[in-house]
This record gives C-alpha cells, sequence and structure tokens, in this order.
C-alpha cells in the first residue's frame, strides 16, 4: 500500500509539472498541450470509438503475430539446440537476423506484400520470431546434464525427456526470450503503422500519424500515452505473473 | 495402456518390498579420449555384488568408480565387458537401478512432491491416488513430510539429498546407486544420514552400490569396501566389514578397519585422495 502510495504520488506530481510547463507558456500550446486537453481527446476518442476500434486493431495485428512467431520459434530454437545442423544453419540465421532491428523489415514487407494485413503481420512476426529461436535454444543448452541422466533412470524417453525436463527446464530463458521477441514485435509494429496507412484499418500508430499530420499535439501525446500504457498492462497481466512464478520456484532473486 | 490379464496394483502392492538384485559385472573396459591421448578409465573390472549388499567403492577422484557406477546405471556403455542384473545384460538405464547423484540431480521446476512423483507417474498401473500415498510414505521415510509443498530452493544441502533418496526409492528399484551422495555435506549432516541410510536400507531390503572417496564413510556403510586404483582404474583390494549394525561413524572399531583402508589407499601412493572422516 505504501509502495503504491509513493508510486502514485509520483506519476501526480509528473501530471503538476507538466500542467505548470504548460501554464507558464514556455512552448507555444499548439506544442504542448495541457494534461486536460489530452484527456478531452483521449475522451472524445474513446466516446467515438476510435480508440477502441485502433486498439483492437493494433492488438489483433500484434496478438495473432506474435502467436505465430512464438509457434514457429519454439520448435525451430529446439531443432538447433538439439542438431549441430540447424544450429550452424537457422541458428546463425536467427543470430544475425535478431540483430537486425525489426523495423528493417518494413521495406521489405511493403514491397512484397504490398499495403496490406499481411505486411503488417510479416513485420510482427520477424520481430518475435528470432528472439524466441535464440531464447529456446540458450535455454535448453543450459540445462545442467544431470536432470537428462537422472530422468533417463526413472524410465523417462526421448518425448517426455523433451517435454518434462528439457522445455521446464530451460523455461526461465524461453520466458524472458518470448519478453524480448514481444517487445521487438510491439516496437516494430508501432513503426510499420506509422509510415504505412493500410486501408483494412487503422491502427494505434496509424492515429499517431495522423495526430501529426493535423498538427493535433493533444492526440499525439494521448495516443502515446495509450501505447505505453498497454506495454506496462500487457507486463502486468501475461508476464509479471509467470516472472514471479518462475522467482518463487527457482528461487532467483525477485526484482 | 490396460494389459489384460494384468490387473492394476495398488499402493499397497507398489509399496512391498521387492527383491533386490544380484549384480555381476564381467571384465568391464572403458575408455575416454581426452586432451593426452586415450585414458583407460576402467580395466577388465569383475565383481559380483550380493542381493541386498550394500558395497562401498572408495579411491582417489579419476580411478572410474564413478564410471563403474554409470554403466552400472546403464547411463554409460562399456568398451567392452558385461554387466548383468539377476543374469540379464544390462543394455540402458531403466527404474530397476536408480541413481542418486552427487549434486542433488532435483528439478526446481517441480515441488517436493513433485520431484518424487516424477518417477511414479512414469509406472504405469498405478492411479494418482496410488502414487500420492507412494510419494507422501518416502517423504515420510526420509523425515520430509512436511516439506512436501516446498520449493527445492527453500531447502538446505541435506534436505535436498533427503529429497533425492525418496525420489530414488519412490519407484521402488532393486538397485540404489549412490555417487558421492554427502560429499558436499556438511559433517552434521553427513553423520545424521549415515544413520538413515542404514535404517532405510534394513527397512526397504536395496542392493547398493555406493561411490565415495571418504574411507570412514565406507567403512561405516559398506558390508563390503573396494578399493579402486587408478591408471588404468581397477579394483586393488577388497575388504569386508564385519561390525554390527546400525554403524556409529564415530566408533572405535569403525576407526580400526577406516585406518587399514586408508593404509592401503596410502600405499597406492595417491596424496591427493581424501582420508579424513
Amino acid at each position: 500500500m505504501k509502495r503504491f502510495l509513493l508510486a502514485a504520488i509520483f506519476f501526480a506530481a509528473l501530471v503538476l509539472i507538466w500542467e505548470i510547463l504548460f501554464r507558464v507558456k514556455i512552448w507555444s500550446p499548439v506544442l504542448l498541450p495541457s494534461p486536460g486537453q489530452v484527456v478531452t481527446y483521449l475522451e472524445s476518442a474513446a466516446a467515438d470509438g476510435t480508440l477502441a476500434k485502433a486498439t483492437v486493431i493494433t492488438m489483433r495485428r500484434l496478438l495473432v503475430g506474435y502467436v505465430i512467431g512464438l509457434i514457429m520459434g519454439l520448435p525451430l530454437g529446439l531443432l538447433t539446440a538439439r542438431w549441430k545442423l540447424f544450429h550452424d544453419t537457422i541458428g546463425t540465421l536467427a543470430l544475425g537476423l535478431q540483430t537486425l532491428p525489426s523495423v528493417c523489415w518494413v521495406p521489405l514487407a511493403l514491397l512484397w506484400f504490398g499495403q496490406t494485413e499481411t505486411a503488417m503481420l510479416f513485420v510482427v512476426v520477424m520481430g518475435t520470431l528470432w528472439s524466441v529461436v535464440i531464447a529456446t535454444e540458450t535455454g535448453v543448452r543450459n540445462v545442467p546434464p544431470i536432470y537428462r541422466r537422472a530422468a533417463l533412470t526413472m524410465g523417462s524417453k526421448r518425448f517426455h525427456i523433451w517435454f518434462k525436463v528439457i522445455l521446464p527446464a530451460a523455461l526461465p530463458f524461453i520466458v524472458s526470450g518470448m519478453k524480448q521477441g514481444w517487445a521487438f514485435a510491439w516496437r516494430s509494429l508501432m513503426a510499420a503503422e506509422i509510415f504505412v496507412t493500410i486501408l483494412t484499418g487503422f491502427g494505434l500508430g496509424q492515429l499517431l500519424h495522423y495526430g501529426r499530420e493535423l498538427n493535433a499535439m493533444e492526440q499525439v501525446i494521448g495516443i502515446m500515452i495509450v501505447i505505453v500504457v498497454i506495454g506496462l498492462l500487457a507486463d502486468k497481466i501475461f508476464f509479471s505473473p509467470i516472472e514471479k512464478f518462475l522467482h518463487r520456484r527457482w528461487g532467483t532473486s525477485q526484482a | 495402456m490396460h494389459l489384460p490379464g494384468r490387473h492394476r496394483s495398488s499402493a499397497t502392492e507398489e509399496l512391498q518390498i521387492v527383491a533386490p538384485s544380484k549384480l555381476a559385472i564381467e571384465n568391464v573396459s572403458k575408455s575416454f579420449r581426452g586432451a593426452s591421448g586415450s585414458v583407460l578409465a576402467l580395466d577388465r573390472v569383475s565383481l559380483n555384488v550380493a542381493e541386498a549388499e550394500f558395497v562401498c567403492l572408495v579411491g582417489a577422484s579419476g580411478c572410474g568408480k564413478t564410471t563403474l557406477l554409470n554403466i552400472i546405471a546403464g547411463l554409460e556403455k562399456p568398451d567392452s565387458g558385461l554387466v548383468l542384473a539377476d543374469g540379464k545384460p544390462v543394455t540402458g538405464p531403466g527404474r530397476e537401478r536408480l541413481v542418486m547423484f552427487q549434486e542433488p540431480a532435483l528439478f526446481p521446476w517441480l515441488t517436493v512432491l513433485g520431484n518424487v512423483l516424477f518417477g511414479l507417474k512414469l509406472k504405469p498401473n498405478l492411479t494418482s491416488k496410488d502414487r500420492r500415498d507412494v510419494a507422501s510414505y518416502y517423504l515420510e521415510l526420509v523425515g520430509l513430510s512436511r516439506f512436501e509443498r516446498a520449493n527445492i530452493h527453500e531447502l538446505s544441502g541435506g534436505m535436498k539429498q533427503r529429497v533425492s533418496l525418496a525420489r530414488a526409492l519412490a519407484p521402488n528399484p532393486r538397485v540404489l546407486l549412490m555417487d558421492e551422495p554427502f560429499a558436499a555435506l556438511d559433517a552434521l549432516t553427513r553423520e545424521q544420514l549415515y544413520g538413515d541410510i542404514q535404517r532405510i536400507w534394513k527397512a526397504r531390503r536395496k542392493t547398493i552400490v555406493f561411490v565415495t572417496h571418504n574411507v570412514r564413510e565406507a567403512a561405516c556403510l559398506g558390508d563390503r569396501v573396494l578399493l579402486f586404483a587408478p591408471h588404468p582404474g581397477r579394483i586393488h583390494e577388497e575388504f569386508t566389514v564385519d561390525l554390527p549394525r546400525p554403524r556409529d561413524i564415530n566408533s572405535v572399531d569403525l576407526a580400526a578397519y577406516a585406518t587399514r583402508i586408508t593404509k592401503a589407499l596410502k600405499s597406492l601412493g595417491q596424496p591427493e585422495a581424501a582420508v579424513t572422516g
């Protein structure tokens, strides 16, 4: 409760400073709207449904692409961990492509797929995939061999070992890879949405883009806040409980 | 998977004492390729272990005793020679011969109970209630009933090895293979475990092969102590420990045995061997 209060005071202070900066008029109100104006924009965008619609479109792109990235990345990571051939080929490819900022996929996706949902999906998948491949491989390679040996003596065989020993043992690595993949996917999707107008749906990035075109700073800041909040919520609702579980079970230090 | 003509075994049946195995190790050789060429870890080692016998293998590090244990477990294959359990050749690992490792190989993603259940879940013909009953029995046996919901990292080193022991006992193996299980523990905890392991061995009637570099520990636990010599790994000398049980690690009689074994060990010229109790 005390921690919550302190955090609340901190954010209240931030808003207060913002309000003061607005009142002393160092910058033109066109460049720095007041917190109230941003709230008014958010209220109207929420009321006429633009905000909800954009959020749904963006989250759908993100989630579908992310899940595809996971479904492809996990088995690829297992393959690269298990067989040298895959390690030398797909593993090296993954390592290389992971260093490529995922926004760099946007021009390629546009040329290949045009201004379509597929292009958006492609960018998100590329953002997720390589992190997950690398994390899974690292995780599996770091499983102490003694776990496998212990399981073997208890009568565990190939698939049972993979699913009941290797994968759970690699879980801390896999989860941090999933988290990184999520962050990459989220960033690249925003970039793609800002650069590219796709007629099948306006996401949050597009709202941001139009905010700039219309010189509507309250819209720009409002949407930025929404994007930040979504990122925070994803962390708190999805990743945080998994990480807490891992910390509790493994006894690693709690952040 | 319900086989016709074969009824489901209950927890009571599962907890019945199974006949311990007789082990025959015949001319087992094993070499490893290292940086400085091939090292003969075991050179034509032969050894018989009777049903429910407690045999300790002692020797300096690198004398092949752990390799032999792994071969008996089926985790490694000998280059030549044969391991027979009750007359049948050992071709791979299996739950008839369970291993307790030096470092606790407990699974950190499972609770204490989950770890003990791991091997039981691989046994067919048991209901989940039976498995729980069996697991509870063994956790009780090692004195950790209160900790079945605990996470592994919350346990002390001694408790971890007790859980390892319960996990190894739970599928009711015929042979228990122990690879320096107490080496990383403090002296006080070790002494408690010497008592426990003797009590459990008596209660569950297992054939035990126990690897250690601690001579006193070997004399305390073993019916027989086999002294290994290195380069190449082979059995150098055999001692029969003829003392009543349960044995106290600090008893004078036991010290006499330990001294004899230590002398033999020193005559092999390995200053690195730990001979302290």
